[in-house]
């Protein structure tokens, strides 16, 4: 298998919208270690000027992989998940992740590059509100290792 | 808020941490994040890749290690950017845990913008697993 690399500058349709609730806020925290009341405590999370309980800064990667699989699970793209390392992510927060939030995601693939059998796919997630005020911009790097390695 | 950032000094050291994370945790990652490859909760699949044994998320060492700032910044929503390179696996062996040090140093001031870069150096065992790790903070 392939990668598909006539993918790169590909821009997808807006993704299904993301409502994010506190209590997936709270599970998401947790697992992270994320013990700041602000993920967790709606009151904690005002007195800081937040409408509502605010996201890690990591969550923003459970709504960008949803624009992901778009690429990822599309057979077309050649790219076989079970050789897939990450290489790198960067999250650009326009403003914090909160409870209530309902998002939308528009996935570019920035890059793909072929060398030496290793692939590299430079992916950007561009999340904004429902009005399209920009939300986070999450940008991932992975690289795609070669059959034969 | 230039004076907040006037208060540092590009490489003070302004928190460090340990987190262990162990299969449980792995397990309550992949749920939370929906991330369910089976590389870092089932051995076998893991070491049919090549893998020496289960690893720990790359996302979840990120997420893990970023804590430290943001609870040193007093407000997660302060954390604006948060960058790391994945150069080397997190083992999680069972029984037993992995312990993760957290080190985070005053990298870069913008009084203009008054936001500080805390660089974090991120290993297990003296071995680094995260590269360029970088969060900017608004302050």
């Amino acid at each position: 298998m392939q990668v598909d690399t006539s993918y790169a500058g590909r821009e997808y349709p807006p993704n299904a919208v993301y409502e994010v609730g506190r209590e997936k806020l709270r599970e998401f925290a947790d697992a992270v270690g994320a013990s700041h009341p602000a993920h967790t405590d709606p009151s904690a999370a005002r007195a800081l000027g937040h409408p509502d309980v605010i996201a890690p800064p990591t969550f923003a990667v459970v709504v960008a992989q949803r624009a992901e699989a778009q690429l990822f699970e599309d057979p077309a793209a050649g790219i076989d998940f079970s050789r897939v390392v990450h290489a790198d992510e960067r999250f650009t927060h326009h403003r914090p992740i909160h409870a209530g939030d309902r998002l939308v995601t528009v996935l570019h693939v920035d890059s793909i590059t072929v060398r030496a059998g290793l692939a590299m796919i430079t992916t950007r997630a561009e999340i904004a509100d429902e009005s399209g005020a920009a939300v986070a911009t999450v940008v991932s790097s992975l690289a795609v290792r070669p059959e034969d390695s | 808020m230039s004076d907040a950032v006037a208060d540092l000094t590009v490489g003070t050291e302004v928190a460090r941490r340990e987190v262990t994370v162990d299969r449980a945790r792995l397990i309550r990652y992949a749920g939370a994040s929906g991330d369910f490859n089976p590389i870092h909760w089932n051995a076998r699949v893991a070491t049919s890749v090549g893998l020496p044994d289960v690893i720990a998320h790359g996302m979840w060492t990120m997420g893990a290690a970023v804590g430290v700032v943001a609870d040193w910044a007093g407000d997660p929503g302060k954390v604006v950017d948060y960058q790391v390179r994945f150069t080397r696996p997190v083992p999680v062996p069972d029984p037993g845990a992995a312990t993760i040090e957290v080190v985070a140093v005053v990298g870069a001031l913008d009084a203009e913008a008054g936001t500080a870069r805390i660089d974090l150096t991120v290993s297990v065992d003296g071995v680094r697993v995260l590269g360029k790790a970088q969060a900017v903070v608004r302050l």
